[in-house]
């Protein structure tokens, strides 16, 4: 295998100006990830000088065969850490032939949202932690689990590190710095409560860039996993019973937040979510009502709540905002498989501009 | 997976001033040793340019859902040997919000002896000796014991070398030299007398150092042990019968110990030592019991005595010490899942500022 090691990891700066540019949309279910290569005459900075693209939409679900071609648009460009040289990963947003977005589209108008005057003075921060678990291969059952059986209950695993407690801790770590090499603004990393689950965090990421970066994190664990030979869900609630769940708590602050006297601002800003929780909801992922039962660190779907350091809640506001006075607050509410497009947009919306 | 192989190993010092820090805590049950990363801006040097951190604690047993943030004091900080460039491992205790240690938290009480004048100018010394075992995954059975049997008993395994003598060797050596790099003061290594046992050895350090080594060494040595897909055990009798267990004996001196007349120094301490005998058991690891029989090279553990060169005594001081007539003593009756923060500031706390009633 060393061969086709040494062969993909050639760096071709020295032979040739040309770059490889892989192209990155979300499919038709807006939750699986697709991409394809092509080769540029030369290094790029800046997705403007990069051009539009298409794809065979019928293989996606997003076309009809006879009309087939979805267009990308180039929105966001990182350093390709599998080819790396001056190789580029671009994450784009899928047109019509036409200009107009097709419905999978959620970049749009999330896009929209944030360039919004109100919203834009706002500087509307995102930290994501996304919370995934990883599958073997050919069963689906977690990593590190006994085929036919279970771990003992879940305790020791939370941050945990041996053989006994963490599995897979070789992708976590490749995708830290493969991240960070890409040039995605990943804060962290931890292992989480159910073995076999982990979890990384992205920001803080300003307005629209915390959706392509975590889209692009996602892609990025997608293609480490495979060459891992593991299965990534990021499914709410992977196994039933006495195992906690994935979610993909977003942390937000706007500069009034963060600002002297922010903690008002915030408590204001919880109570619209309050007034528009089933709206959120319905956006927050799919299948989250397995997730959100009001046990394993989270507040049950129907019900509307916030506490500090109260991790039964739907929002939880940190004690060092509570103390300084100013600061931030999670909204505990979306599943591990949610669009971070449609929440930190929708998030933005009703704290920033919605009337109730 | 060489493919993760290169990306683990990426140089990221090339694209980023970007660092991670490994955080490191202990857990509810006090030997659980749990951790989680996070980016700083650029690399550090001491811990006092580290933020504070916190944690889930109703995750370990720490904390109750409802209230459930645990913060991070930054202690001490190594270089990270897995992440290796300007990455780091960082030895924290905890505390609540309001600033108070947890229960759990021992380096609390231990740096409030070590910090006391009396015990700084004593330049306290340590070298712990950590024996452990290595257990098969699945199984929790010795590595390279028989499934369903026993090895041939104790004799041949004793520092050897070969296939059918010695099991688990690159464990070993791979967690001396990421300890090493760490900047750890590990000062040794060898195979035990029960096969798939094995000891380390951190220091000579001083006070509270002495700890967050040890702490650290055993965190490296379970990152590495994952790697290797063996389990790390530290329980003082792992195997009932005719098999020794596993201790972390602690080398000790004080300034006045090391200097001459330093002999006499020692036997006044060991005398201390002796009064308070049952205190210092209590903390010196949970199921030390079913180890201290009197047997197997150690003191019965309702029994306390000395002796030079004596490896069934509570103490053994070592013959050149006697010869100098100063230097150091061996305290044998810590269990190999003691708490270093706990044992260590007890014996400067008896040994120093104790005094008999």
């Amino acid at each position: 295998m060393s061969l086709l090691q040494n062969l993909a990891s050639l760096d071709l700066s020295e032979t040739t100006e040309k770059i490889i540019a892989e192209y990155i949309w979300i499919g038709g279910s807006g939750m699986d990830l697709r991409s394809k290569a092509r080769t540029l005459s030369g290094p790029v900075s800046d997705p403007s000088q990069l051009p539009k693209w298409n794809y065979d939409g019928s293989s996606t679900g997003q076309a009809s065969g006879d009309d087939s071609e979805v267009i990308l648009y180039p929105r966001a460009i990182f350093r390709d850490p599998f080819r790396r040289g001056n190789n580029i990963l671009v994450m784009c947003d899928a047109y019509t032939p036409a200009g107009d977005p097709i419905p999978t589209n959620k970049r749009f108008k999330a896009e929209k949202i944030f360039s919004q005057p109100d919203v834009a003075a706002e500087e509307p921060w995102y930290g994501i932690e996304q919370e995934y678990t990883l599958l073997q291969k050919d069963v689906k059952w977690p990593l590190g689990w006994p085929i036919g059986g279970f771990p003992g209950p879940q305790g020791p695993y939370y941050c945990a590190a041996g053989a006994d407690k963490a599995f897979g801790r070789e992708i976590v770590d490749s995708h830290y710095k493969a991240c960070l090499y890409a040039g995605i603004n990943i804060s962290g990393i931890n292992g989480e409560v159910m073995p076999g689950q982990w979890e990384f965090q992205v920001g803080p990421a300003v307005g629209i860039s915390a959706g392509d970066e975590l889209w692009v994190a996602r892609y990025i664990l997608e293609r480490i996993t495979e060459a891992a030979d593991v299965v990534l869900t990021f499914d709410p609630k992977p196994i039933q019973g006495d195992w906690n769940g994935a979610g993909a708590h977003t942390n937000y602050s706007t500069k009034s937040m963060r600002s002297d006297g922010g903690i008002d601002v915030i408590i204001k800003a919880i109570e619209k979510l309050r007034l528009r929780h089933k709206e959120h909801i319905a956006a927050y992922g799919e299948g989250n009502e397995r997730r959100l039962t009001g046990h394993h660190e989270t507040a049950d779907i129907n019900n509307f709540s916030w506490g500090v350091a109260n991790r039964g809640a739907s929002i939880r506001i940190g004690r060092d905002t509570e103390k300084a006075g100013k600061g931030y607050f999670e909204d505990r509410r979306p599943a591990s498989n949610m669009d971070p497009y449609v929440v930190t947009s929708m998030i933005a919306e009703t704290t920033i501009t919605w009337k109730p | 997976m060489s493919l993760l192989t290169d990306l683990i190993n990426l140089n990221l010092s090339d694209h980023t001033e970007k660092i991670i820090a490994e955080y490191i805590w202990i857990g509810g049950s006090g030997l659980d040793v749990r951790s989680k990363a996070r980016t700083l801006p650029g690399p550090v040097s001491d811990p006092s340019e580290i933020p504070n951190w916190n944690y889930d604690g109703s995750s370990t047993g720490q904390a109750p859902g409802k209230d459930s943030e645990v913060i991070l004091y930054p202690q001490a900080i190594f270089k990270d040997p897995f992440r290796r460039g300007d990455n780091i491992l960082v030895m924290c205790d905890c505390y609540t919000p309001a600033g108070d240690p947890i229960p759990t938290n021992k380096r609390y009480n231990a740096a409030k002896i070590f910090n006391h004048p009396d015990v700084v100018a004593e330049e306290p010394w340590y070298g712990i000796e950590q024996e452990y075992t290595l257990l098969q995954k699945d199984v929790k059975w010795p590595l390279g014991w028989p499934v369903g049997g026993f090895p041939g008993p104790q004799g041949p395994y004793y520092c050897s070398a070969g296939a059918d003598k010695s099991f688990g060797r690159d464990v070993v050596d791979a967690h001396y030299k990421a300890s090493l790099y760490a900047g750890i003061n590990i000062s040794g290594i060898n195979g035990e007398v029960m096969p798939g046992q094995w000891e380390f050895q951190v220091g000579p350090s001083v006070g509270i150092s002495a700890s967050d080594q040890v702490w650290v060494a055993r965190y490296i040595l379970e990152r590495i042990t994952e790697i290797a897909g063996v389990v790390l055990s530290f329980d003082p009798k792992p195997i009932q019968g005719d098999w020794n267990g596993a201790g972390a004996h602690t080398n000790y001196s004080t300034k006045s110990m090391r200097e001459n007349g330093g002999y006499e120094v020692i036997k006044k301490a060991i005398e201390k030592l002796g009064l308070r005998h049952n205190e210092h058991i209590t903390s010196y690891g949970e199921g030390n019991e079913r180890r201290l029989t009197g047997r197997h090279e150690t003191a019965d553990i309702n029994t306390f005595s000395w002796g030079v060169a004596n490896r069934g005594a509570s103490v053994r001081v070592g013959r050149e010490t006697e010869k100098n007539g100063k230097g150091y003593f061996e305290d044998r009756r810590p269990a190999s899942n003691m708490d270093p923060y706990t044992v260590t500031s007890m014996i400067a706390d008896t040994t120093i500022l104790w005094k008999p009633t």
